[in-house]
């Protein structure tokens, strides 16, 4: 069997199992699950600047909060419904992205790191200072009935999940597609080494704008749907905790693999879930997990699975 | 032919390039030869567009390359295998390959008629390019450069740390490319080598061309050698 006829059945088979995982969990993890997927499809956006690009962004939170004020506040403050509210939240989160690539890839390394942290820190700023409209720190809560698409009312737990899986899914099937795509593969060439693959005759800078451009618009529409189906915008999704979340779940999960982000923030998920139900000491456990993982698994769990036994892992 | 107009270049504020001009013919190998520090790897770059020119200008059949943008010259088919390689480490060589080839439009032929120039390769394909000994890594990183189809061939050291029977695969290939009508341009410290092979060398020291010879004139004139490298 070739490797893409593997991989496709291996990203078929994962949304399978979450499929089934509906009628085999109870209600708890059922919910539990539909945040993860959610979570995981930002993680993905976030991946593939990171993972398969090279390029570390401290401001993701940016995107992800730009998609869910997009989105929350064109419902909330213009009554606009759900779907064009989707829409919208979308255009912002390309728009976002396009600015802030543009401007943040004038720097490389460490001062892009610098750079994107600032940018987020500028737009969680931003949140609090027109707080009149955000509702700052606080933020708003998105009626119950307008939460419907598709004259479905997401706001029950089966409509939820199966929403966040059909954004799984799409967003899970399109990375696939894309990181083994000629453009995915020059990416990863930058990743690489930048400067061979401009001698080869790639306009790495191109490249990587529109990598920034898709990582952001995918985290942002993470952000419109996690607002959308979890009915809440607030500016604690603009924080820099939520710009390190990604980077912790890819790199448990394992860096530049499509399987990464999902497991990444299901092991996060969970092990905190678990932690916490048996002691209030629950960061340290965390703590320690984490630091046994990036001692063992250095390059995550989807990282050393393709090491040790799948290596046509894409 | 590619032309080389009395380029000068520098580092930021060190100038490392002070005038250099030659021209390498199609079907010719030619060769630069100077000490460590005379400016034979900043002329590659210089020619790939990686450091800017402050005066001259590089032409490739009158087109001038020195006005394109980095990433546009190899698609004028200029290929260039650097100094120590520069693969893509986590990318097998397959992969390795196919960035080469996606670079710009050539014949569905090319992957093979390069595997075949490097039988090597094609055991190893699915191997990850950093776990290959240094003989194949400049396979293939020549390899990649061939995919280009190119008209022009920079190597810069090609040779540098490899067995002798690697060495002599290398040269054969090179000889290969010459008798296909590719021009090449050879950085390279083994003054034997460069002989045997060499149609045109030009000295380089601090930064300027000395003096462009012939291989059979500098064969027959060594103390040339001694002149401008000391050896």
């Amino acid at each position: 069997m070739s490797d893409t006829k593997r991989s496709h059945l291996l990203h078929l088979g994962v949304i399978a199992v979450l499929f089934a995982l509906f009628f085999v969990l109870p209600a708890y993890h059922v919910g539990n699950l539909s945040r993860i997927m959610v979570l995981a499809v930002y993680a993905m956006g976030f991946n593939l600047l990171f993972g398969y690009t090279g390029l570390l962004s401290l401001g993701h939170a940016l995107f992800f909060a730009t998609g869910m004020y997009g989105l929350g506040m064109a419902m909330n403050s213009f009554g606009i419904a759900a779907e064009p509210a989707l829409l919208i939240g979308l255009i912002c989160a390309v728009v976002m992205a396009a600015v802030v690539g543009f401007l943040a890839l004038r720097t490389s390394g460490v001062a892009f790191m610098i750079v994107t942290l600032m940018f987020a820190q500028a737009g969680y700023l931003t949140i609090l200072y027109f707080g009149a409209y955000t509702r700052g720190d606080e933020g708003f809560v998105i009626p119950q009935p307008d939460r419907m698409i598709a004259g479905i009312d997401i706001t029950g737990e089966t409509a939820r999940y199966f929403a966040a899986l059909i954004l799984f899914a799409v967003v899970f099937l399109l990375i696939a597609h894309v990181v083994r795509s000629p453009f995915g593969r020059t990416l990863v060439a930058i990743r690489e080494n930048e400067e061979r693959t401009r001698m080869l005759g790639y306009d790495t800078d191109r490249h990587k704008l529109k990598a920034v451009i898709l990582s952001g618009t995918i985290s942002g529409l993470a952000g419109a749907a996690y607002a959308l189906l979890f009915g809440y915008a607030g500016a604690t999704f603009a924080t820099v905790q939520y710009s390190i979340f990604p980077l912790l779940w890819v790199l448990l999960g394992g860096a530049g693999t499509t399987l990464g982000p999902i497991i990444g923030v299901a092991f996060m998920f969970y092990l905190i879930d678990l932690s916490s139900s048996v002691t209030q000491a629950y960061m340290l456990i965390a703590g320690v997990v984490l630091v046994l993982l990036t001692l063992f698994a250095p390059q995550g769990l989807a990282g050393e699975l393709r090491r040790r036994v799948m290596r046509w892992l894409p | 032919m590619l032309e080389l107009k009395d380029i000068q270049a520098a580092y930021g504020r060190v100038k490392v390039l002070h005038g250099v001009s030659l021209s390498a013919k199609s079907g010719e190998i030619h060769c630069l030869l100077g000490r460590n520090g005379a400016g034979k790897t900043t002329v590659m770059k210089a020619i790939m567009g990686l450091v800017p020119l402050s005066a001259g200008s590089v032409e490739l059949d009158g087109e001038c390359l020195s006005d394109l943008p980095a990433h546009e010259v190899p698609k004028r088919r200029v290929g260039y295998v650097p100094q120590g390689r520069r693969l893509f480490p986590e990318l097998s060589v397959a992969e390795n390959i196919d960035v080469g080839l996606m670079t710009c439009d050539v014949s569905a032929d090319t992957r093979g008629w390069v595997l075949d120039i490097f039988p090597p390769l094609k055991d190893r394909l699915n191997q990850q390019a950093n776990t290959l000994s240094g003989g194949e890594q400049q396979m293939l990183a020549t390899a990649r450069a061939l995919c280009l189809r190119p008209q022009v061939l920079l190597l810069d050291e090609p040779t540098e740390g490899l067995q002798p029977s690697m060495i002599e695969q290398i040269r054969q290939v090179v000889v290969r490319m010459k008798s296909e009508g590719v021009a090449i341009l050879l950085v390279e410290q083994r003054v034997d080598a460069v002989l045997s092979i060499a149609d045109q060398v030009t000295f380089v020291e601090n930064g300027r061309d000395l003096e462009t010879v012939t291989a059979e004139m500098l064969r027959a004139q060594p103390e040339k050698l001694k002149l401008h490298l000391g050896v």
